[in-house]
C-alpha cells in the first residue's frame, strides 16, 4: 500500500485527548474533534456527545477535500483553515500536519480570534505527535489487528441472521 | 486506507460504490440502510441535486460487529456517477479500502459502463492505487428490466479478472447484501493479511 494506514495506540491517543482538552478549556469552545482526512473521528473533546460526531467527521472531511480540490485548480497550495460563523454556534477547521483535520465549535462565550490563537499551539503540540505516529507506522512492519486466527467463519457470521447487523 | 485504533480496539474501512450516473449506487445504500438493525447504523448523509441524483457523496456508517474483541466498522460511500462531477470522483476516492462497481445492465447504458470502469482506473492510478490490487467486486444491477444485456457479455466486458460479481435488482435488494459481504470480506482478509 501507498499510504500507510493510520494507526493509533493508547499512549498517543492520550497525549491526544490531552491536548483536545486543555484547548476546549483555553479557547473557551463548546467541542473539539480531531478527524482523519478520510472522515473518520480519532478523537473528541466537550460537548462531543451530544452530537452526531460520525456524520460531522464525514461531512467536515468531505469539505476540506473539495476545498483542497479547489485550491489545487487555482494553484493555491492548500487552505490551512476555514472559518463559517453561524447566528449560535461557529466552526473553525484548521489542517494538523497533511492526514488531519482539527475541528473546533464555539458559541458566543469566546471569540474568533482567541480559538485562533489557541488552536495554534495545539496545532503544532498535534503536529509533532500524528508525524510521530506516521514514522512509527512507516517503520514498525504492518501487523494484523486480528492476530492471525480469523477465519472465514469469523467474517461469515457478522452477516448472519442473528449478527449485529440484522439480528 | 483503514484505520487501525488499538486504544479503541477499532478498526475503520472505506467502501466506494462506483459506477455510471443512474445504475443505482445510491439505491444499493438506501436498501442497505433500511434492512440494518438502528443500533448497527448511523445517518445515512446524501449531498444531492434537487432531482436525487447524487451531486458529491453519500455516506453510510455501518458497525458489523466484532471479530476477536475488535469493533469492524464501514464506511460507504457513493461518488457522483454524472460524467461531469469526475473531480468529485477523485476526491471521494481518497483513502479507499474496497471497491464495487455498480453497472447498469440496460444495453443503452453499455458504453457508459466501460466508459465508467475506465474512469475508476485512471483515477485510482492517479493516486498510486491499482483496481487489480484492491479488493473489489461487480454489481451487474438492474437485472429485473427489459433490453438487458445477459451477465456473460457483461462479465466478459466488465469483469475480465473475474472477480467476485452479483446480479442485483436493487430497489428489491436482490443481491444488494452478497454484494458488501462480498467485499467486506476481501478488505477484512486484506488487514488480515497485514495490509
Ligand atoms: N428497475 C430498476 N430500477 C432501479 C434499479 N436500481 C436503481 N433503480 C432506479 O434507478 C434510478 C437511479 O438510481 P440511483 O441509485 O439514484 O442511481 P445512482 O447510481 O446513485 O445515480 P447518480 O447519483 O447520478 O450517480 C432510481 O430511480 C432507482 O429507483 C434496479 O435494479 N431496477
Ligand atoms: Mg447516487
Amino acid at each position: 500500500m501507498l499510504n500507510p494506514q493510520l494507526v493509533m495506540y493508547d499512549e498517543e491517543l492520550k497525549q491526544i485527548q490531552a491536548i483536545a482538552e486543555k484547548l476546549q478549556q483555553d479557547s473557551r469552545a463548546q467541542t473539539i474533534l480531531l478527524v482523519d482526512k478520510n472522515g473518520q473521528l480519532i478523537a473528541a473533546a466537550g460537548g462531543a456527545d451530544q452530537l452526531d460526531t460520525t456524520s460531522l467527521s464525514s461531512l467536515v472531511a468531505g469539505n476540506v477535500a473539495a476545498t483542497g480540490g479547489i485550491a489545487q485548480l487555482i494553484k493555491e497550495e492548500e487552505f490551512t483553515g476555514q472559518f463559517h460563523e453561524g447566528k449560535g454556534i461557529s466552526i473553525h477547521m484548521s489542517l494538523v500536519g497533511r492526514r488531519v483535520i482539527l475541528v473546533v465549535l464555539f458559541d458566543k462565550s469566546t471569540t474568533h480570534g482567541l480559538v485562533r490563537l489557541r488552536v495554534k499551539k495545539a496545532n503544532q503540540e498535534l503536529t509533532k505527535i500524528f508525524d510521530d505516529l506516521a514514522a512509527k507506522a512507516a517503520s514498525t512492519p504492518a501487523l494484523d489487528p486480528f492476530g492471525g486466527d480469523i477465519t472465514d467463519d469469523d467474517i461469515d457470521n457478522l452477516f448472519n441472521d442473528d449478527s449485529d447487523l440484522f439480528g | 486506507m483503514s484505520f487501525i485504533n488499538y486504544s479503541s480496539r477499532e478498526i475503520n474501512c472505506k467502501l466506494v460504490y462506483y459506477g455510471p450516473g443512474l445504475c443505482g449506487k445510491t439505491t444499493n445504500l438506501q436498501y442497505i440502510y433500511n434492512k440494518t438493525r438502528p443500533e448497527a447504523k448511523g445517518k445515512m448523509i446524501s449531498l444531492a441535486t434537487e432531482t436525487e441524483r447524487t451531486l458529491f457523496f453519500d455516506f453510510l456508517p455501518l458497525s458489523l460487529g466484532e471479530i476477536r474483541g475488535f469493533k469492524t466498522r464501514f464506511h460507504l460511500y457513493t461518488v457522483p456517477g454524472q460524467v461531469f462531477y469526475d473531480a468529485s470522483r477523485k476526491l471521494i476516492l481518497k483513502g479507499v479500502d474496497g471497491v464495487c462497481f455498480v453497472a447498469d445492465s440496460q444495453m443503452a447504458r453499455w458504453d457508459a459502463n466501460i466508459e465508467s470502469l475506465d474512469n475508476l482506473r485512471i483515477n485510482l492510478q492517479e493516486q498510486g492505487y491499482e483496481l487489480d490490487k484492491l479488493p473489489y467486486v461487480v454489481q451487474y444491477n438492474k437485472r429485473d428490466l427489459p433490453d438487458v444485456s445477459t451477465v456473460d457479455e457483461l462479465r466478459a466486458e466488465l469483469n475480465p479478472t473475474g472477480v467476485p460479481d452479483f446480479e442485483a435488482v436493487a430497489p428489491e435488494g436482490t443481491g444488494v447484501f452478497d454484494t458488501l459481504k462480498a467485499l467486506a470480506k476481501q478488505v477484512l482478509a486484506e488487514l488480515r493479511k497485514g495490509a
